[in-house]
C-alpha cells in the first residue's frame, strides 16, 4: 500500500463525515418530547450522526494512508467514462420525474425507457419506443386493471 | 411431534389449488428474474412486492417463497452462462461452473446446480421445519433487554465481520440506521429528519431504497463506463443430464455443502459467501481431480458451493421468521412484506399466525420440487430470458423500479428519493461500501430502538439492565469479540 493520500477517498471520507454532521445538526433541532419517554426522540439520531461523523474520520486517516479503492481492479481497470451514456440516462430519469405527473405512467415510462435503451447504446430507437410502449401499457394494465394497484393517471390512462 | 401434525396441516393449505398457483407464478417470476444478469433475490422481491398489495397474506408469503426460491435457481443459470452473478452467493459457482460451460459441460453444470439446489433446498426446509420451533421456545425466554443486544450482534457481523472491510461496512449500516429514522418517532410523535417534507412523516419505504441500491444504481454505475458490446452467452453445451461419474462426484459435495451452509444461514452472522466459499476450498481440497479446478471447470465446485448457498439462504428465515431479526437484503425486504401485511416476525408469529407460518414452510418444499421441475426442462426458455439485449434490460428494470416507487405512493418525492439514493448507492460501488447493510441496518434500526426503550421502561431507566442481565451480557460481549477479535487476532499475528 502506497503512503501517498488517496485524493478520491479522500473526498468519499469527507461526504462521510459532513453527512454526519448534516444528521447531527438535524437531530438537535428535533423537538423534545413532552411526553415521558426513558429514551427520547433524539438519542438515536445523535448516535447515527456521531457514528457516522467517527467513521468519516476513520475513513478519511486510512484515505491519508494511501486509500482503499485504487487498488480495486474495478476502479484500476475501469473503462474511460461514458459521459454521452450517462447523460442520456440522467435525462431519462429526469424525464420520468417531469412528466409522470402531466402526461401518465405509460408516456413518461416510455421516454425514459427509450432514453435508457439510448443510453446503452440499443440498436434501433423506433423498436426501443414500441418494446418501451408495449411494456409499460402492459404493466399499466396488469397493475392497474388487474391487480388496482393505482401507478399514476395521466393523458392515455384517462381513456381507458 | 407436534411439527409434523403442524407441517400436515400447513400442507393442506400449501396444497390448495389456489396457493398452488400462488406458488407455481412465484417460483416461475423468481426464476424469470433471477436469471436476468446482476439481479439477485432481493431485487426480484422488492420488485415483486406491488403484486401483492390485492391478495390475502397466505397467498402473498407463498408467492414470495415461490420468487425467492426461484430467483436463487434462476441466479445459478446466470452464473453458469454469462459469469455475471447476481449476488454474493453465486460468485463462487460462477467460478467453476463457467469454466465448464466455457469447456463445453454447460448442462452437466446446470444439472448438477440444480438438483443440488434442489437437495439442499430441502435438507434446508427440512432444518426449518424442526429447528423453528426450537428456537421459538429459546426466544419465548429474552426479553427486550437480550433482544436489543441481538440486534446490536447482528449489526456486527453482518457489516462488520462479513464483507472486505469493517470501517466501510458500518458506515453503510449507520446511513441505513438514518434512512430508518426518517419519519414520526412511534413513540413520541415526534418528526424526524424529515426536512419539512410533509411526504417523510411516514418514513421511507424499505422497497424504495432496495430498489435504489440494488436496481438504479446498478444502472447508474453500469452506464457511466458503458462500453457497447454483447454480453457472451455461453450455449448449453453437453447432455442437460449428469452421467454416471458425474453422479459420483455430485453427491457428496451437495451433502457437504448443504450441511455447511444451513447452519451459516441460521447464525444472525448469516451470510451466503462465507459457506458457499468454505465448501468451494472443501470440495477442491476432497476432489480426486483437483487439476480440473480453475481450468476446465470441477463439477464438484458447483455442486458444492451452489447446495451450500441454497442451504444458507433456507437457514437465513430461521432467525427472519422465529426471532424477526433479518441477517440479509433478501431477508429484510421479506420482513418488511410482513409488516406491511401488519404482521410482525418474531416467536409469537408461530402461535399466533401458526396456519400462515406452517403453510409457508410446506410451500417451500413444494417450491423446491417445482422448481427442479421448471428448471431443467425449461432451461431454454430461461437462456431465452437471458438474451434479453442489455438496452431493453435496464430501460425495462427502470420502469419496474417506477411501479415499486411511484406506485404505491404516487409521489414524485418518492421518485426523486429513488434516484438520490440511487445515486449514493453508485458512489458506494465505486468506493467499495457494501449495500446490503444499508436495507438491514434501515429495518432493524428503529426495531433495535425499540427494544432498548421497552428495555428501558422494564428497568425504569437504569442502563446496566443491559450488562447485568446474563443473557443480555453474553451476547453483547460476543458482540465486541466478534468486532475487535480479528483486529487483535491480527496485530497479534503481524508481532507474532
Amino acid at each position: 500500500m502506497s503512503q501517498k493520500p488517496d485524493t478520491a477517498d479522500t473526498v468519499a471520507a469527507a461526504a462521510v463525515t459532513a453527512f454526519g454532521a448534516i444528521i447531527l445538526w438535524q437531530a438537535s433541532v428535533i423537538p423534545e418530547s413532552p411526553l415521558y419517554a426513558a429514551v427520547g426522540p433524539k438519542l438515536v439520531p445523535y448516535v447515527a450522526g456521531c457514528g457516522l461523523v467517527g467513521l468519516g474520520l476513520l475513513l478519511m486517516a486510512h484515505a491519508w494512508r494511501g486509500g482503499w479503492s485504487s487498488g480495486l481492479e474495478d476502479v484500476r481497470d475501469a473503462p474511460p467514462i461514458n459521459r454521452r451514456g450517462f447523460g442520456l440516462l440522467l435525462a431519462g430519469l429526469a424525464a420520468n420525474l417531469l412528466l409522470i405527473d402531466t402526461l401518465g405512467f405509460v408516456f413518461a415510462g416510455t421516454v425514459q425507457f427509450v432514453l435508457v435503451a439510448w443510453a446503452f447504446n440499443a440498436r434501433s430507437l423506433v423498436r426501443a419506443t414500441l418494446i418501451g410502449l408495449a411494456v409499460t401499457f402492459g404493466a399499466y394494465l396488469f397493475f392497474a386493471k388487474a391487480l388496482g394497484v393505482n401507478i399514476g393517471a395521466g393523458v392515455l390512462e384517462g381513456l381507458l | 411431534m407436534e411439527t409434523l401434525a403442524n407441517l400436515g396441516g400447513g400442507f393442506a393449505i400449501a396444497l390448495t389449488p389456489i396457493n398452488l398457483l400462488w406458488a407455481l407464478i412465484g417460483c416461475f417470476l423468481g426464476t424469470a428474474i433471477g436469471v436476468l444478469p446482476g439481479i439477485g433475490p432481493a431485487l426480484t422481491i422488492a420488485l415483486l412486492l406491488p403484486v401483492t398489495y390485492q391478495i390475502s397474506a397466505t397467498g402473498a408469503f407463498i408467492l414470495f417463497c415461490g420468487t425467492f426460491y426461484g430467483a436463487m435457481y434462476g441466479g445459478s443459470t446466470t452464473s453458469i452462462l454469462i459469469n455475471t452473478p447476481g449476488e454474493s452467493g453465486s460468485i463462487i459457482t460462477s467460478l467453476e461452473g463457467n469454466k465448464m460451460a466455457r469447456s463445453g459441460r454447460a448442462g452437466p453444470a446446470l444439472a448438477t446446480a440444480a438438483i443440488g439446489s434442489f437437495i439442499a433446498g430441502t435438507i434446508g426446509t427440512v432444518g426449518i421445519s424442526f429447528f423453528g420451533p426450537v428456537v421459538v421456545e429459546l426466544a419465548l425466554r429474552l426479553g427486550p433487554a437480550e433482544y436489543f443486544s441481538l440486534m446490536v450482534f447482528c449489526f456486527v457481523t453482518v457489516s462488520a465481520v462479513l464483507g472486505s472491510s469493517a470501517l466501510r461496512g458500518l458506515t453503510s449500516l449507520f446511513f441505513g440506521i438514518f434512512l430508518g429514522l426518517i419519519g414520526i418517532d412511534l413513540q413520541t410523535g415526534q418528526p424526524r429528519f424529515t426536512f419539512g417534507l410533509p411526504e417523510l412523516l411516514d418514513g421511507v419505504n424499505v422497497v424504495l431504497v432496495a430498489v435504489a441500491l440494488f436496481a438504479v444504481a446498478e444502472t447508474l454505475h453500469l452506464a457511466l463506463r458503458w462500453r457497447p458490446g454483447q454480453e457472451e452467452i455461453l450455449p448449453v453445451s453437453g447432455r442437460l443430464w449428469l452421467s454416471k461419474d458425474d453422479w459420483k462426484r455430485s453427491i457428496g459435495p451437495w451433502f457437504r455443502g448443504a450441511a455447511l451452509g444451513f447452519p451459516f444461514g441460521v447464525m444472525p452472522a448469516g451470510g451466503t459467501e462465507m459457506p458457499t466459499m468454505l465448501s468451494y476450498y472443501t470440495e477442491r481440497k476432497l476432489s480426486k481431480r483437483p487439476e480440473e479446478f480453475g481450468t476446465v471447470g470441477a463439477i464438484e465446485g458447483v455442486a458444492g458451493p451452489e447446495a451450500a448457498n441454497n442451504a444458507a439462504a433456507a437457514g437465513i428465515l430461521v432467525p427472519m421468521l422465529t426471532l424477526g431479526l433479518p441477517t440479509s437484503a433478501t431477508a429484510a425486504i421479506m420482513l418488511s412484506a410482513f409488516q406491511s401485511y401488519g404482521i410482525q416476525p418474531g416467536p409469537l408469529l408461530f402461535t399466533q399466525q401458526a396456519e400462515l407460518v406452517w403453510a409457508l414452510i410446506a410451500s417451500l418444499y413444494i417450491a423446491n420440487v417445482m422448481l427442479l421441475v421448471l428448471n431443467l426442462p425449461l432451461i431454454g426458455l430461461w437462456v431465452r430470458i437471458l438474451k434479453v439485449p442489455t438496452p431493453l434490460l435496464y430501460a425495462g428494470i427502470l420502469v419496474f423500479a417506477t411501479i415499486g416507487t411511484y406506485g404505491i405512493s404516487n409521489s414524485v418525492i418518492d421518485l426523486v428519493l429513488l434516484y438520490v439514493i440511487g445515486f449514493i448507492g453508485m458512489l458506494m460501488k465505486r468506493f467499495d461500501f457494501p449495500v446490503a447493510p444499508v436495507v438491514i441496518g434501515m429495518i432493524l434500526g428503529p426495531m433495535a430502538e425499540q427494544a432498548m426503550r421497552q428495555a428501558l421502561t422494564i428497568s425504569q431507566g437504569d442502563w446496566s439492565t443491559f450488562v447485568t442481565r446474563p443473557v443480555s451480557l453474553v451476547i453483547l460481549l460476543l458482540a465486541t469479540l466478534a468486532l475487535l477479535g480479528p483486529r487483535f487476532y491480527a496485530a497479534y499475528a503481524r508481532k507474532g
